[in-house]
């Protein structure tokens, strides 16, 4: 792994040697990946973690009473505990391991949501929702002839939290809402409305799919019943992700998948279930993503997520200032300040539709993402069929943001030339 | 340089040919695709003989969307409604002359797509049970599709 001076800013170039497909010539450029929010790119050190795994002990885990299975069962429940670690969470027991984010919600709306939400209960969303937030939750309502209620947002993205307020007082059951908006990068003050969400008597789930990749997630402090996040984001292999929550409604909750592994004792006609949280694990896991989770999350805690957090509001910043200016007329949508949306720009240029950008753009090897997100009512809100996306991680840096002015300015060519 | 986006793609994007709205078409659809908020509605006038007398088409999205819908209104005006019918997506994508990745090629086709509903809705109205209908055969034909 690179050196890392726990006390300096990012150096993306430095960090960039630690991740193989920056080695990729795409017509003779480096690939400038701005799309991390969608997934992240991967590190030596969580290949070689899956590699190691798949080439020198893949075995199954909690079974085999040899060594390759003890040496697969102690790096799968590390990882667990490493994930634990990573988020604050006081006990590894709350970490649930599942394929992403939208695994996460659906194994709450399944085993918590049919038990605990009824007929005319509501349960309170926001506006920002990516649809792993939200169809689930649509789906259960559906089923329990439940109510569904949404906090607004403002222009610039932040929820309107008078509404919010007055929202709270229809009593829900469930408050679910995004940590950090994967469509317009706002930030939203979870830690307040957790406590507020609990004045009511609501349970509340937050979806950190775009927090814990980017900045410091203590889930103690937060103060949530449930919280969910991807670890192919968080430089995890893809089918990695966790779900966390507090013991005792885990242990109340019934199993969501069944099978082998979440089983105590099984008999023909009946079987107990297995302790939190192999009872929310059925059947063989994906073993190599869960390893891997455990070394990005301590690829990630040695950078430091502080130092990340501070990395990714720097370039917000230099991005907010120098779109406007290099490429006119672009319109950036969300928080107005870096320090309200770290990590994602989302924008519109009045030339071209934002498929036409992301098209020429990859001439260029600039990646960015186009379309709506996985946020529909979102862009229905901002009445934009679609928009574009630039998201930064770890690896990303100012060169890649001007790459990014520079393949715009192309475009405007392009598509503003004379008739 | 960029084959994509040649002058003749932009050209039907920025002034696209047959843009507008039919006063009384003979069929008519609106189709879209919602995962990029491409949005195109066809209309056609069909002439006693048969072809197409005149067609329009309006809406907006991506310059490829729209491009394909110009050039195919051009193409299909005063064809025979069996030709129209019988145009495939590779028809669509030499009329284009491009390579189209597959991410985009939903863009591409949304066109023709649109087109070939009108023609369908348009078909099946005709089908319906209406025995007074000029024309008809046999009254007792078929049942309703």
């Amino acid at each position: 792994m690179a050196a890392v001076n726990h006390h300096s800013p990012l150096d993306p170039d430095v960090i960039r040697r630690d991740f193989p497909i920056f080695e990729r010539d795409f017509g003779g450029r480096r690939l400038a990946y701005l799309d991390s929010a969608a997934t992240a790119l991967k590190p030596r050190a969580v290949i070689e973690a899956v590699d190691a795994y798949n080439s020198r002990y893949s075995a199954n885990v909690h079974r085999g009473i040899y060594t390759i299975g003890e040496e697969a069962t102690a790096a799968y429940e590390g990882a667990r505990e490493k994930v634990a670690r990573f988020l604050g969470a006081p006990d590894s027991r709350e970490i649930i391991f599942v394929r992403n984010a939208t695994e996460a919600i659906n194994l709450v709306a399944y085993a918590w949501g049919r038990r605990n939400i009824g007929r005319a209960d509501t349960i309170l969303l926001t506006e920002l929702e990516h649809h792993a937030n939200l169809v689930p939750w649509q789906l259960l309502a559906q089923e329990k002839d439940a109510d569904l209620e949404f906090v607004p947002f403002d222009a610039e993205g932040h929820l309107i939290m008078d509404s919010w307020e007055v929202l709270l007082r229809t009593r829900p059951r469930l408050v679910a809402f995004t940590h950090k908006s994967n469509g317009l990068g706002t930030l939203l003050p979870a830690r307040q409305m957790v406590q507020q969400a609990h004045d009511v008597g609501a349970l509340v789930l937050v979806d950190g799919a775009q927090a814990v990749p980017h900045l410091p997630v203590d889930v103690a402090d937060i103060g949530a019943d449930f919280y969910v996040f991807s670890g192919h984001k968080v430089l995890g292999p893809t089918g990695s992700g966790a779900l966390w929550a507090r013991a005792e409604i885990l242990e109340a909750m019934p199993p969501f998948m069944s099978g082998g592994e979440m089983i105590s004792s099984v008999h023909l006609r009946h079987t107990t279930f297995n302790d939190i949280p192999h009872k929310f694990e059925a059947g063989t896991p994906d073993v190599a993503a869960a390893i891997g989770l455990g070394a990005a999350v301590d690829y990630l805690a040695a950078i430091g997520m502080e130092r990340v957090a501070e990395h990714e509001e720097a370039l917000t910043a230099y991005a907010l200032e120098m779109l406007p200016r290099e490429v006119p007329g672009i319109r950036i949508h969300g928080p107005r300040t870096a320090a309200e949306r770290a990590g994602i720009v989302t924008f519109t240029l009045p030339e071209a539709h934002p498929h036409d950008i992301a098209t020429l753009l990859d001439r260029e090897a600039v990646a960015i993402r186009a379309g709506h997100h996985c946020t529909q009512p979102l862009h229905e809100r901002l009445a934009l069929p679609a928009t574009g996306r630039a998201s930064f991680s770890v690896y990303s840096g100012r060169d890649d943001i001007d790459r990014l002015a520079a393949g715009l300015r192309g475009v405007q060519r392009i598509f503003g030339g004379p008739a | 340089m960029d084959d994509l986006y040649r002058d003749e793609i932009l050209e039907h994007y920025r002034q696209p040919h047959n843009f507008g709205t039919l006063d009384a078409p003979d069929a008519v659809y609106e189709g879209n695709n919602p995962l990029c908020g491409d949005r195109i509605t066809m209309m056609l006038s069909v002439g006693a003989d048969g072809t197409v007398h005149d067609v329009a088409f309006s809406g907006r999205g991506c310059a490829i969307s729209q491009a394909s819908a110009s050039l195919l209104t051009d193409e299909v005006k005063g064809r025979p409604l069996s030709d129209v019918e019988a145009l495939t997506n590779q028809d669509i994508l030499d009329l284009l002359g491009i390579d189209i990745s597959p991410a985009r090629l939903k863009c591409a086709l949304l066109s023709l797509d649109t087109l070939h509903h009108a023609l369908r809705d348009r078909a099946a109205a005709s089908a319906a049970p209406a025995g007074d209908q000029a024309g008809a055969g046999d009254q007792a034909a078929g049942a309703p599709a």
